[in-house]
């Protein structure tokens, strides 16, 4: 089993730019986005890491800067280890990854639930579409600026939208969302609930909050 | 050799009893205690659905045993299920493919009003895109908690108004 150091530095002999990720557990390794395809490519084919784990991203904040990162885990099946690997998209508005369905075929439909949901595009994908909302919708659910209510969008068929009058409405939230206590004996308080009731579809949110 | 029947009137002891109705009543009786099941089994809620149907809950007993996969041939639609927007279109559209009359029961919290699901993706309630006849609570209800909706709506359907005067 190769040791989790052992990983890194095989890749940073190659790949200079390439630096340490914290991590809490597996090894992490920060690349630049145009060595994503070379590093993951190198750690597949020298280092046995067979099989890709998973493809996603992470929205760091609408502040932030780079905002989004491109994720990649991938395990070796024969030596029974993780690796992560993370690049940050260079275009904080409209971020950008390549692909790398052409190394594994199963990233081919994480790459599109990434684009679906955080709007990351995979360049050179041979397909994407999104997979979870429906084509046409216009925003991006799993960003930072989109609430989880959801935005006034008009119905995936216009013809029903038009016949019965329904959209895509912001859910009614209660002053959701509903969570569980931590630690609560209290079979009945630790149902899930809103945290805070004070507001509603009725009486606005208030502003400090 | 048979004797010409030489009676003009109704002869009971020869055809049976009479009852005599209104067509209403009939045609209500009719539609109340033979209604085709559309299943919109949509999540969780069409296992239950599929248990209603199976011999210990057995909806044979009220009529409703021919679940049809074909809206052309079905009478109420069962929505079982959570509706997301990307499906609420193609819900009403099989609703819209449904033979008059036609009703509809929102089986569950999802179908009935979003049930936990308050997010960006899914329906508030099946009842904005199609005409709900009965809900039934539950996360998911019962078999028998479909039973109770299903004679809820026979007894609806049996009360409906003007149904002879609708036909013609």
């Amino acid at each position: 089993m190769t040791a989790p150091a052992d990983v890194f530095t095989a890749v940073q002999s190659q790949f200079p730019a390439a630096s340490a990720r914290p991590t809490l557990d597996h090894p992490a390794i920060n690349v630049p986005m145009a060595d994503a395809v070379a590093v993951l490519t190198n750690l597949r084919d020298t280092q046995a890491f067979d099989f890709l784990v998973d493809v996603t991203a992470v929205d760091w904040g609408v502040e932030a800067t780079p905002r989004f990162s491109v994720v990649w885990h991938l395990l070796s099946t024969t030596k029974h280890n993780y690796v992560r690997v993370v690049a940050a998209c260079v275009s904080d508005t409209e971020p950008v990854a390549p692909t790398i369905s052409h190394l594994w075929a199963g990233a081919n439909w994480h790459e599109r639930e990434t684009f679906d949901l955080l709007g990351v595009r995979f360049e050179g994908h041979p397909d994407l579409r999104r997979i979870l909302m429906w084509d046409g919708y216009p925003h991006h659910p799993l960003r930072k600026d989109f609430p989880l209510a959801g935005i006034d969008t008009p119905l995936p068929d216009l013809e029903v939208g038009e016949l019965t009058k329904a959209t895509a409405a912001p859910a009614p939230m209660m002053g959701g969302p509903f969570v569980a206590s931590v630690g609560e004996m209290n079979m009945t308080d630790a149902e899930p609930s809103a945290k805070d009731e004070s507001w509603n579809e009725r009486s606005n949110k208030p502003a400090a909050l | 050799m048979v004797s010409p029947n030489t009676e003009l009137a109704y002869n009971s002891k020869i055809e049976g009893d009479l009852v005599v109705t209104r067509a209403d009543a009939v045609i209500n009786w009719i539609r109340a205690n033979s209604m085709w099941p559309m299943p919109m089994g949509l999540a969780c809620c069409a296992i239950e659905l599929m248990a209603s149907a199976a011999s210990r809950f057995d909806i044979a007993r009220f009529g409703a045993e021919v679940f049809r996969f074909s809206p052309r041939q079905s009478d109420v639609m069962i929505v079982s299920g959570t509706v997301t927007y990307k499906m609420a279109p193609h819900v009403r559209r099989i609703y819209d493919q449904m033979a008059e009359p036609k009703w509809v029961i929102a089986m569950g919290a999802c179908a009935s009003s979003g049930g936990m699901y308050r997010s960006y993706a899914t329906l508030q309630g099946v009842d904005r895109i199609v005409p709900v006849d009965v809900y039934i609570s539950g996360c998911p209800p019962r078999p028998e908690a479909l039973l109770d909706a299903l004679i809820k709506l026979q007894a609806k359907v049996q009360k409906s108004p003007g149904t002879t005067k609708d036909l013609l």
